[in-house]
């Protein structure tokens, strides 16, 4: 048995909170129905990654923040593509007193096989508000390619 | 590699956001803080949030930080990997110093937003000689 302490209990307990927080997961479960994918854990190399595809392309994207698209390198060798770079730490810090440090610097390197095949001669890269997109052309082997059928 | 490597953090929700009537998402946006003797700075990752898209306030004591994320793109894609997940950001803080809101300095660059809030210079002391009469 769990012991709590009387002074542990808030004062006006709601009695609907727990049915509340019991609707916020249900939303969030039906949220993971109707469109909006479920995250999958184990990303566990900065940075992390959402993967998309549609016909003729594939997309990469990523969240880094504070980096300079100069320090950013991207490249594809075959199928794997490798995104690595370096976050340059804040101003020296000798003359501050810091208050919270949450942010982290320093150098990281994410390589990752890609699902199909693409063409390594036309992969474009954007880098706005801190998020890197990556679009990589199929190459014309793994695009779908649509079947006549002959009626004769 | 003598250089430390970035980890992965997962992003936190906001917990108390009060009750939102869309279906949106708010994350609390990692931050650094620091102080010297003209100043507070604020440093916040908010990656996806254009310069227009930043709102910052200060009430009382009140720092309050939100950043408004444009559109995610990818819209029509076919998800194969997702390890993270993209929504607003806000932050509120307690500032125990007195700052000067007028002079409040605010810049977006590559998702990170600066943030200096100057302090208000202190009364100097000023000796009263009392006259004899």
């Amino acid at each position: 048995m769990a012991i709590i302490r009387f002074t542990d209990r808030p004062l006006f307990r709601n009695p609907w909170a727990d049915f509340e927080r019991m609707r916020r997961e249900f939303d969030a479960l039906f949220q993971g129905l109707t469109g909006e994918y479920p995250r999958q854990v184990g990303g566990t190399v900065y940075p992390a990654l959402n993967i998309s595809e549609d016909a003729d392309h594939l997309y990469v994207r990523a969240e880094i923040p504070g980096v300079k698209a100069a320090d950013l390198d991207i490249s594809v060798e075959g199928d794997t593509l490798t995104i690595s770079g370096e976050r340059a730490t804040g101003p020296a810090e000798q003359r501050f007193s810091y208050h919270r440090r949450e942010i982290e610097c320093g150098r990281f390197s994410r390589a990752i096989t890609l699902p199909t095949r693409v063409n390594p001669d036309q992969v474009g890269a954007g880098f706005v508000n801190g998020v890197l997109t990556i679009i990589l052309p199929k190459a014309e082997t793994a695009k779908p390619r649509k079947i006549e059928i002959k009626t004769q | 590699m003598t250089e430390k490597e970035i980890q992965v953090r997962e992003k936190q929700e906001v917990q108390q956001a009060g009750e939102p009537t869309k279906p949106e998402r708010y994350f609390v946006p990692p931050v650094d803080i620091y102080e010297t003797d003209e100043d507070v700075t604020v440093l916040a990752d908010m990656p996806g949030v254009a310069k227009d898209g930043v709102e910052v306030r200060l009430e009382d004591d009140t720092l309050t930080i939100k950043g408004t994320k444009g559109g995610n793109g990818g819209e029509g894609e076919r998800v194969l990997l997702r390890e993270f997940e993209s929504g607003h950001y806000l932050r509120r803080f307690t500032i125990a110093e007195i700052i000067d809101q007028a002079k409040i300095e605010a810049t977006m660059v590559d998702g990170v937003l600066t943030l200096k809030l100057p302090k208000v210079e202190p009364a100097k002391p000023r000796k009263i000689v009392v006259q004899g009469g």
